[in-house]
């Protein structure tokens, strides 16, 4: 919505009226969201497949900022099915945070919006269409049946309260209807022995600042188990910890999955963590989804150059390389997305003209591959459910 | 944390008679001098001694005639024997006109101080949790406002509309006419009467910076990682503002708050002066002016200790408001 000029840069009129258009956008928005005692129907959905928890369907969100309307994620469709773990790959800025924040309704308010599409939520009895459900029903659900491990372990926790507290806090709410303080306690310190503290007395009635950064990662989990959520949504949970640590908190959150039976969307740009822990892997580039498959399919058989990109400029223990391969270029202008195949400037596999045409639509490889691409179009595989776009 | 207090303790007596000679050997440099105004006024008699001659007479009787170091160490002396001297301004003890004069102040400065915290510091929290909204805008205005106003200015216009226009309110003074006609209600009616305008002037001048500072770190602390954590576990909006952000917001707001508790008992000067209460601020205004050394001296260092304290209180609180910092 925003024309820019040649420069690059605003003038203040046009600042101003992209501002005022903004603030008009975001209101109708915010008070959508911010609606009391909204009959159930309104959010109530069926899910498409009774076995995913997640399904997340042409999801659109934006962010309206004073220099135009940002696309961070524009058109992402795939589902996270029960007991598994789907992992989301990208490269910084692609939109992988700003999809589980969605999914959380956790977005930077009032700039970042979900404009469209829809993220259907299963509860098990019922399913909830999160794009459509009030801040009301949506506190409800957050921590108790989906929840989220942060990126940055040494910020994400109140530094001013106990551990023990911070975590009886979400306990309490979703479950205390029934407990003593007591009981609650006595599951905080059960939830941090869970996760690997052996000290769990003592950190329960610690500061956060007296923790290491593992360590508290681990009370984020402990915080975001609590409540046997059905999802768990890590957004890179273990980016900012040291390899050592990676490895066990990695495998903390696998053996935690199979005893509380949840499903993981995890997300990351590591693509080792991937490989360990992903049964499903979706790929997203600026802001879409440019291929998802099982891992296995897109580890031996990745079709997307963007994909095999990622592939290539990752190091692999035991080859010498003088350089690492780095996909050449630079991601588009969130604001001034192009109305071709986004990554078209950067690949190296260009087809032919064809790729100037519109943005390529999903093809099927196989029932669970598929990817948007010229190069494979007329090699669908029906399904029944491609090509449909 | 005693032997932390006990040593900030000492450092304060050290940075205290550093402050206090500095104080003197400013008050003896004054060029109004009340010993110079006294002689003036006694030669102007009838049949009178020579300017000359009560010049020196007085110097002696006042003390002043050694130098400025002597002079201080002979005024550190009295002073730590307890013994303050008497007001040459007022011709009464020190301690009893700082005794006569400073709960009036301190009365005043609470009520302002608790009427600015309970209007400032809600406020600020409101126009940080709806930011760039027309009530954000509308309290910002109201805020910078409050700290552009100089006090005179906002006191003659509250003077203006309450007092000339409207007649609510007296010009000038703490009573009535008619005070001592008045039960003993009545007369503290009166009094709070004549107090209304000064406390708006006060709360209305200190509100706006408390607010924009509350304001600030409230935005800063809801954008911080931990606000995110408290929405996804599923807290209310409610919690989250007022008991996860706000007791963060609280460890900067505290220091300032309590780092001004002990200003309090240094009155309103400015204030106090353009509206006529006889308070602390008052009267030491009345003493500088006319040369009183004892008694400026006194408020003076007086207003030293209230602010090494109120940086000691400040540094006291900031550890019992955050885990951080707590010394063992």
């Amino acid at each position: 919505m925003a024309k820019k000029k040649e420069t690059g840069y605003l003038s203040a009129k046009e600042s101003r009226r992209i501002a005022k258009a903004n603030r008009k956008i975001t209101d109708e928005f915010e008070k959508k969201y911010k609606r009391k005692n909204v009959p159930e129907s309104e959010y109530l959905t069926e899910m498409h497949d009774k076995s995913n928890v997640l399904e997340i369907d042409d999801l659109h969100t934006y962010f309206f900022t004073d220099v135009g309307t940002s696309k961070a994620v524009d058109g992402v469709s795939f589902e996270v099915p029960q007991g598994k773990t789907v992992g989301v790959v990208g490269e910084s800025g692609c939109g992988k945070s700003v999809t589980s924040l969605s999914v959380m309704q956790l977005l930077q308010r009032p700039q970042g919006q979900i404009v469209s599409g829809s993220i259907r939520l299963n509860l098990g009895d019922k399913a909830y269409d999160v794009t459509n459900t009030p801040i009301e029903v949506m506190q409800k659900l957050r921590g108790n049946f989906v929840s989220m491990v942060f990126q940055e372990p040494m910020t994400s926790l109140n530094p001013v309260f106990r551990i023990g507290d911070q975590i009886d806090e979400v306990i309490e709410l979703h479950e205390g209807q029934h407990m003593t303080k007591e009981e609650i306690k006595a599951r905080s310190i059960e939830m941090l022995e869970l996760v690997g503290i052996a000290n769990s007395e003592g950190v329960y009635k610690m500061y956060p600042h007296e923790l290491s950064g593992g360590m508290r990662q681990r009370v984020m989990i402990a915080i975001a188990l609590a409540c046997s959520p059905r999802l768990i949504i890590a957004d890179e949970p273990t980016t900012a910890l040291d390899v050592t640590i990676q490895a066990q908190i990695l495998d903390l959150f696998r053996s935690l999955k199979d005893r509380i039976n949840s499903s993981i969307m995890i997300i990351t740009h590591d693509l080792g963590v991937i490989a360990e822990m992903a049964d499903y892997v979706v790929v997203m580039y600026a802001g879409r989804v440019v291929e998802k498959g099982t891992a296995e399919e897109i580890f031996a058989h990745p079709a997307h150059p963007y994909t095999i990109g990622l592939m290539a400029s990752k190091p692999v223990v035991g080859k010498k390389v003088d350089k690492l391969y780095s996909i050449p270029g630079k991601v588009p202008n969130p604001i001034n997305m192009p109305d071709y195949c986004y990554f078209r400037d950067r690949c190296e596999m260009k087809c032919g003209p064809e790729c100037d045409g519109e943005y390529p639509h999903e093809i099927s490889l196989s029932p669970t591959h598929k990817v948007s691409c010229y190069r494979f179009y007329g090699q669908q595989v029906s399904d029944g459910k491609g090509g449909e776009q | 944390m005693r032997k932390y207090i006990l040593k900030r303790l000492l450092q304060s007596v050290v940075i205290l008679f550093f402050v206090a000679f500095i104080i003197y050997a400013l008050m003896r440099c004054l060029p109004t001098s009340y010993i110079e105004a006294m002689a003036r006024q006694k030669s102007m008699q009838a049949g009178s001694k020579s300017y000359e001659e009560w010049m020196e007479q007085l110097t002696v009787m006042y003390n002043m005639d050694g130098s400025i170091v002597s002079g201080y160490f002979k005024w550190l002396g009295q002073m730590l024997t307890g013994n303050f001297g008497d007001s040459w301004r007022w011709t009464v003890p020190v301690l009893q006109k700082f005794n006569d004069t400073v709960w009036l102040s301190f009365a005043m400065g609470l009520i302002s101080f608790v009427l600015e915290i309970l209007i400032a510091v809600p406020l600020g929290i409101i126009a940080a949790t709806k930011q760039y909204s027309k009530t954000d805008y509308t309290i910002s205005v109201i805020a910078l406002a409050g700290i552009s106003l100089p006090t005179f200015f906002f006191a003659s216009l509250l003077k203006l509309v309450f007092s000339v226009k409207l007649g609510w309110f007296d010009l000038y003074g703490l009573v009535g006419r008619s005070y001592d006609q008045l039960s003993a209600f009545g007369q503290i009616m009166d009094k709070a009467n004549h107090l209304v305008l000064p406390i708006i002037t006060l709360v209305v001048v200190s509100m706006g910076g408390l607010m924009r500072y509350t304001r600030t770190n409230m935005l800063e602390v809801l954008n911080a990682d931990y606000i995110r954590t408290a929405r996804a576990k599923g807290l209310s909006e409610r919690k989250v503002i007022y008991h996860h952000a706000f007791r963060n917001t609280l460890i900067p707001l505290v220091t300032i708050i309590g780092g001004s508790l002990p200003g309090l008992f240094g009155g309103a000067l400015i204030t106090e002066t353009l509206f006529g209460i006889p308070g602390i601020g008052f009267a030491s205004y009345y003493s500088m002016v006319a040369g009183d050394i004892p008694f400026s001296m006194f408020y003076l260092v007086f207003i030293s200790i209230l602010t090494l304290l109120g940086n000691l209180i400040a540094d006291i609180l900031y550890a019992v408001v955050d885990p951080r910092v707590r010394i063992a």
